[in-house]
């Protein structure tokens, strides 16, 4: 049996990332301690090569390896976002694993592990594909959260997230091999065909719709699957939680899209009552939850389940409108808007979080920010631009990523959702204004007067600049990437 | 004359609830575990016996995938359990408390 060439040229980026991976293990034990950034460096210039082919290559829609994948301007789009998140949390890594202690090679080749799970995912056409995909994702995310094996704080996240994850995909398979059943393929376009086929409300097909919604709800980590969530992120180390918070919930939302509307999209009616209402409590107890947090990653765990909840609006929007209703294509690239705009402020975020990470001191308690202002300017500045972009208030991408959620919305009649999302957007804006208050009001304690170093390198000041410039350029100028997420979103039915 | 495919689902629905239940009220993490593994394994009864009585292969690929899939996590999630263990000397899962909100 022979691999045909058009098949292996279509997965080159994956093969690329695949391949570097394993170089990395590989090479990490023989490698001299002076050398190990060069690791790094590799890691960092194959996610770069694999963007510029992916750049290059966007186009028509494209079956390899019959049919088991497919490559298309939504694939594409989401690749691309994946090795820019990739990228920036690399280059983030560099410093912080150093100040973490837990400066090993190998990390590297997880993150490229992982972010081949993440592309297996979001070019997926065949269950198969996906949950292979997933599984890669999710075990090299186990292995990362658990990086500082020397903390008992990370050890249990990983095990915590261990635990529920691979029960989540538990769930998520039973489900698949009983979509198998009533479809006779895993294929998304077969489904398609077989579960319009069966109509509306049959039991099995019911069944498996629902359990693949609490797989997806996992990752995406949506209420009520979302216990995992805080405990990960706060006790992963910071570039980790980064990573999973944005890398991993983006892919996920790509396939959970990519499944529900192209595999079962003729029997719309079935689910969109299941999404709207995971929707609605994940907006709500996501805001809550978040207001009584003391430390800052546990916060930004409850407003990245919160967010989470703001882009399940957009596939509400796409599963009420008929088939072929152009507010289908809009709900769709409303949420891959929302979701690089998340992706800018939330790495940020927790980019400011890892530069406060000094050896001895954590810097991720609301009490170490205390008179940030006063020692550091600029990183107090900065975290209030992503503070304020979060919080979804204008001239910031957060407020046209939330814009472009709701404007569908609207049209498609789900006013009263709005205004439910407006509601608590004025939640939100609570908790994360009081994050720049505490920076800005409070005095800080002569020791931290005394702390004045900050973990800033140029590799950290280049992925800071980053996601400023995203938030800042994508608030004042979205036109181009609006432009280039509706034209991408057409693939979908 | 041959098993119904009723029978099939009945069983491997069977498993997967007592694997279901096993993880939510059992405290030893190792139990846990094998609560998901037999999910897992209930999945694969599903497929085989669609498999045969579709008359189609796909479903028994997908079991030789589920399966390595399965081995890689449990190699994982032993691991993770082994570091845990000589943190907390402990495998129940209510002495893991350090992350509570």
């Amino acid at each position: 049996m022979t691999l045909p060439l058009a098949d292996l040229l279509a997965i080159v980026p994956e093969l690329l990332v695949v391949g570097a991976a394993c170089l990395i293990l590989v090479l990490d034990p023989i490698t001299p301690a002076s050398k190990k950034d060069s690791l790094a460096w590799a890691a960092l210039g194959t996610v770069f090569l694999c963007f510029l082919i992916t750049a290059g290559s966007m186009g028509d829609r494209v079956f390899a390896f019959n049919r088991l994948v497919v490559l298309d301007a939504y694939a594409a789009f989401w690749k691309l976002l994946l090795y820019l998140v990739s990228g920036l949390t690399i280059l983030l890594s560099l410093t912080h694993l150093k100040e973490e202690r837990i400066d090993l090679a190998e990390f590297y080749g997880f993150v490229l592990l992982s972010l081949a799970g993440m592309m297996i995912m979001v070019s997926g056409a065949d269950l198969l594909t996906i949950y292979l995909g997933i599984e890669l994702m999710s075990i090299s995310l186990y292995v990362m959260a658990g990086f500082k094996r020397f903390e008992p704080r990370s050890i249990e996240a990983s095990a915590k997230y261990f635990v529920l994850g691979s029960f989540s995909s538990g769930i998520m398979l039973y489900g698949i091999s009983l979509f198998y059943g009533t479809t006779g393929s895993t294929r998304l376009e077969e489904i398609a065909q077989g579960v319009t086929a069966r109509g509306l409300d049959d039991p099995l097909v019911l069944i498996a719709l629902a359990l693949l919604v609490v797989g997806f709800g996992f990752k995406v980590a949506a209420v009520p699957f979302h216990m995992w969530t805080p405990d990960v992120y706060q006790g992963a180390p910071t570039t980790v939680t980064a990573f999973m918070a944005v890398a991993s919930k983006a892919a996920s939302f790509a396939t959970f899209l990519r499944v529900f509307l192209e595999g079962f999209g003729g029997v719309k009616p079935n689910w969109n009552g299941l999404i709207l209402a995971v929707c609605l409590v994940t907006i709500m107890l996501g805001n809550i939850v978040a207001v009584v947090q003391t430390n800052v990653k546990r916060m930004l765990a409850y407003s990245s389940i919160a967010h989470a909840g703001y882009a399940l609006i957009g596939l509400v929007v796409a599963s009420s409108a008929a088939n072929g209703d152009p507010l289908v294509a809009r709900g769709v690239s409303s949420v891959m808007l929302y979701l690089a705009v998340y992706s800018f402020m939330t790495l940020g975020a927790f980019a400011i979080v890892a530069i406060l990470r000094r050896g001895g001191l954590e810097g991720d308690e609301l009490d170490d920010f205390a008179g940030l202002a006063r020692r550091h300017k600029g990183a107090a500045f900065l975290m209030l631009v992503f503070m304020v972009s979060l919080a979804g208030i204008p001239p910031t991408a957060g407020f046209i990523g939330k814009l472009y959620l709701f404007m569908p919305a609207i049209d498609a009649g789900l006013t009263w959702l709005v205004v439910v999302g407006l509601i608590f957007a004025a939640v939100s804006a609570f908790y994360y204004l009081r994050v720049v208050m505490v920076m800005y009001m409070r005095e800080p304690s002569a020791a931290q007067l005394q702390e004045t170093r900050l973990a800033l390198t140029p590799a950290t000041a280049v992925v800071l600049a980053c996601a400023v410039a995203g938030v800042v350029i994508l608030g004042l100028y979205p036109g181009p990437l609006v432009a280039v997420t509706l034209s991408s979103a057409i693939p979908l039915p | 004359m041959a098993v119904p495919i009723t029978y099939y689902l009945i069983l491997s629905g069977l498993v997967f609830v007592i694997g279901l239940v096993g993880v939510l009220i059992r405290r030893n993490i190792i139990i846990i575990l094998l609560s998901i593994e037999l999910m897992l394994n209930a999945t694969n009864i599903n497929f085989v016996a669609f498999s045969s009585y579709l008359g189609n292969l796909s479903g028994q690929v997908f079991v030789f995938f589920a399966l390595t899939v399965a081995a890689a996590e449990v190699a994982v999630g032993l691991a993770i359990i082994i570091a845990l263990y000589r943190h907390a000397v402990s495998i129940n899962v209510d002495d893991f408390r350090l992350l509570k909100w």
